[in-house]
């Protein structure tokens, strides 16, 4: 951004070049412009490769797969109904808001988790604080995968056959086939219940034990991470403020609602921003369990017509708009919270 | 100006900070497989000209070795023993090859792959063969650059269930939950039966063949489908009480398995082809690992061929005259490998005896 120059200025022709390039922006530009060239090259290169190979080994490439009948069964689907006749694109779609439904709901939970070990992390209470500290190091500290097999493990293993299902309600039954529970019919205004059929419940709604396990998983890892960042938010607000609100004479609920937190949201939402991103892309690790997630729709999709380079590009593409569309709402919110304090 | 950013871009720069610290744990655990299948595109990208350089054969002499592609673990087509040695019958195909190509069948190197991985690693050159009990397609011979090079296991593909389920036939199977490997033809075929047969389903598709097993076993499906082997192969080697699971006397589809090579290297097509056939033709001339030293010395023309003393089939294919010889001696024939590795766990010999004897199994002749 500077404008200094280094060396003396006469008016030659090579050495206005030279005084040109000394201009500290000028070499910025170039440099960014050589490194842009690269990029592009090394991009080329790739690409002009990988078809050569593709057309050399003749492997099928280009994205008209997308319409062949799929074939295969998906075992949930979220809003649309799909069967073994549909497309792969239509069964990329169900995939899709298969990761969208498990993302949005853990996101939405782990917050409220996160935000409430966060605070009781900070409690008066002293056992309170410490089993808040305790949930956060263990689950933190313990790899997702191996807490999703945990869980499912727990759900699919520990829990009765659909025979012997555990009744705690009329109309809820919990199994290993899941969670399943009555449902509003709309035509005709009933209640729909479950019913045990055969080998499995009908009727109702089911929440299958690998939606389950991922749910609960993702959500209690999450929320260790956002418990952290909710506390650093609120240990980076002065103290003097809550002191302040204290001698206004403002309780200790209000002093949160309308002082602390207010001021915390700006270190908080930028990792927190983060941590909902993570949370998306962590969803991938259904693969483990077998939810029928994205990715695991398009590995199975590579996997059946052998297009590989197509498969990873969608699974790109669909992560790269849902983390960007997290981004542009999270800044958007970012600049509202930040307003709202008072300037740095 | 100079020297100082904006405050803002501080900010921003000590958030990024902040945040690194808290992503790079979650990023360690971005999903192994994708990070492979990119590592393996990139090994596409990167294998410029492989194609072209040359014949598979000249590298793996180069390198010394055969690399394999095969199964993560199944029992009596590949898994390794107590000793980490790989044994089955898949694995008794590399040694061939190792065998032939290189004198020693000991010089083989395994790449378990999943059902979902194997393709890409064959097509990326990680992997010189593929033989991973893998389901000869037309789709998989035409559309992925691969060649299948012939048939060394018959197969169909079957169902498991409790027995205490009192199931006698697949036709009574509607509504189960079925426990399925993805991206098989297993899986493609288990829904077209149902829908053929107006029945309903629910998948549970999980990839490692331990985790889909751990399912089954621990009741989260009512039945387990995959072929026949396979069944037979989880119940002896899975099942706390094998007497407890039946396998239904359906059987569903065609499921012909054969090692599988890159398209474009003939060369290399002809000597995993023939190291397979040398292995069935052997059975067929009733020539063993024990008995091979012996028959060699007999004046049989046939033997003489087969053995290398006479004949030039081991220049035609680019290898030492005594290729077969090696295989016999070091692998043994095809039903040695059959009986070795799949007579013990209860594999009935069935349609993949010879063809002389009621069976599928026939070679080319070798001449």
């Amino acid at each position: 951004m500077s404008l200094e120059v280094h060396g003396a200025a006469t008016p030659t022709r090579s050495k206005k070049i030279i005084l040109y390039l000394s201009l500290r922006r000028v070499r910025s530009l170039v440099y960014q412009a050589l490194l842009a060239a690269l990029v592009a090259l090394a991009a080329w290169y790739f690409a002009s490769n990988a078809w050569e190979n593709l057309s050399a080994r003749r492997i099928a490439s280009g994205f008209g797969f997308l319409s062949r009948e799929a074939g295969f069964e998906i075992a949930e689907t979220t809003f649309l109904s799909y069967d073994a006749a549909d497309s792969y694109l239509k069964a990329l779609v169900v995939g899709l808001f298969n990761t969208v439904r498990i993302a949005a709901l853990a996101i939405f939970f782990s917050t409220l988790i996160g935000v409430a070990i966060g605070l009781a992390r900070l409690a008066p209470n002293w056992l309170l604080a410490k089993l808040a500290a305790g949930y956060i190091e263990v689950i933190r500290n313990i790899p997702l995968v191996v807490q999703l097999f945990f869980w499912y493990a727990v759900i699919a293993e520990n829990l009765p056959a659909p025979a012997e299902a555990l009744n705690p309600l009329p109309g809820v039954f919990l199994s290993n086939r899941g969670f399943a529970f009555p449902t509003l019919a709309v035509t005709p205004i009933e209640i729909d219940y479950p019913v045990l059929s055969g080998f499995n419940f009908s009727g109702g709604g089911l929440l299958s034990p690998e939606f389950a396990a991922l749910f609960v998983g993702l959500a209690l890892y999450t929320a260790s991470f956002i418990a952290e960042i909710v506390r650093a938010g609120i240990l980076a607000v002065d103290r003097g403020q809550f002191e302040a609100a204290h001698s206004l004479g403002l309780n200790q609920r209000q002093v949160m609602r309308f002082i602390i937190l207010p001021q915390a949201l700006r270190v908080i939402v930028p990792p927190l921003t983060s941590q909902y991103l993570n949370c998306l892309k962590n969803s991938s690790l259904a693969v483990a369990i077998g939810y029928p997630d994205l990715v695991s729709i398009a590995n199975t999709t590579i996997n059946q017509t052998g297009q590989a380079i197509e498969g990873i590009a969608i699974i790109m593409f669909v992560y790269l708009t849902i983390s960007l569309a997290i981004s542009a709402l999270m800044n958007w919110y970012n600049r509202r919270s930040a307003l709202w304090g008072a300037n740095p | 100006m100079r020297g100082y950013l904006p405050i803002s871009l501080h900010m921003n720069i000590l958030h990024r900070i902040d945040t690194v610290g808290m992503q790079r744990e979650a990023k360690e655990r971005m999903i192994v497989k994708t990070i492979f299948s990119m590592g393996v595109l990139l090994l596409i990208f990167l294998n410029a000209g492989d194609a072209h350089a040359g014949p598979t054969a000249g590298v793996v002499l180069k390198k010394g070795f055969v690399q394999c592609g095969v199964n993560t673990g199944l029992a009596g087509f590949s898994q390794p023993d107590s000793n980490g040695e790989w044994r089955g019958i898949d694995v008794d195909l590399c040694r061939a090859v190792g065998a032939a190509l290189l004198g020693d069948g000991k010089k083989t190197r395994y790449t378990p792959l999943t059902a979902q991985q194997r393709f890409t690693a064959l097509q990326s050159g990680e992997i010189d063969i593929l033989s991973r009990n893998t389901t000869w397609t037309i789709t998989r011979d035409t559309s992925l650059g691969l060649n299948f090079v012939g048939i060394n296991f018959y197969d169909g593909q079957g169902f498991m269930v409790t027995k205490k389920r009192n199931v006698k036939a697949a036709k009574q199977l509607d509504g189960a939950s079925v426990c399925v490997q993805p991206g098989t033809t297993t899986e493609l075929n288990l829904a077209d039966y149902f829908r053929a047969n107006n029945m309903k389903f629910k998948p549970v598709v999980i990839e490692k063949l331990e985790e889909v097993l751990n399912a089954y076993f621990a009741g989260r499906c009512d039945v387990y489908t995959t072929d026949v082997s396979g069944l037979v192969a989880a119940r002896v080697s899975r099942a706390a009480n094998p007497t407890d699971h039946v396998i239904l006397p359906d059987v569903i589809s065609k499921e012909p398995f054969g090692p599988v090579v890159r398209h474009g290297d003939d060369q290399w097509f002809d000597i995993v082809k023939w190291s397979l056939f040398a292995m069935i033709e052997a059975e067929e001339l009733g020539l063993t690992s024990k008995n091979i030293d012996q028959q060699a010395k007999s004046a049989n023309p046939v033997l003489q061929r087969f053995v290398g003393a006479k004949g030039e089939f081991g220049k035609m294919l680019g290898l030492d005259n005594r290729w077969a010889y090696h295989i016999i001696k070091q692998v043994g024939n095809y039903g040695e490998s059959f009986d070795r590795n799949l007579s013990t766990l209860g594999v009935d010999r069935g349609i993949n005896k010879l063809w002389n004897r009621g069976g599928l199994m026939y070679a080319p002749p070798l001449r």
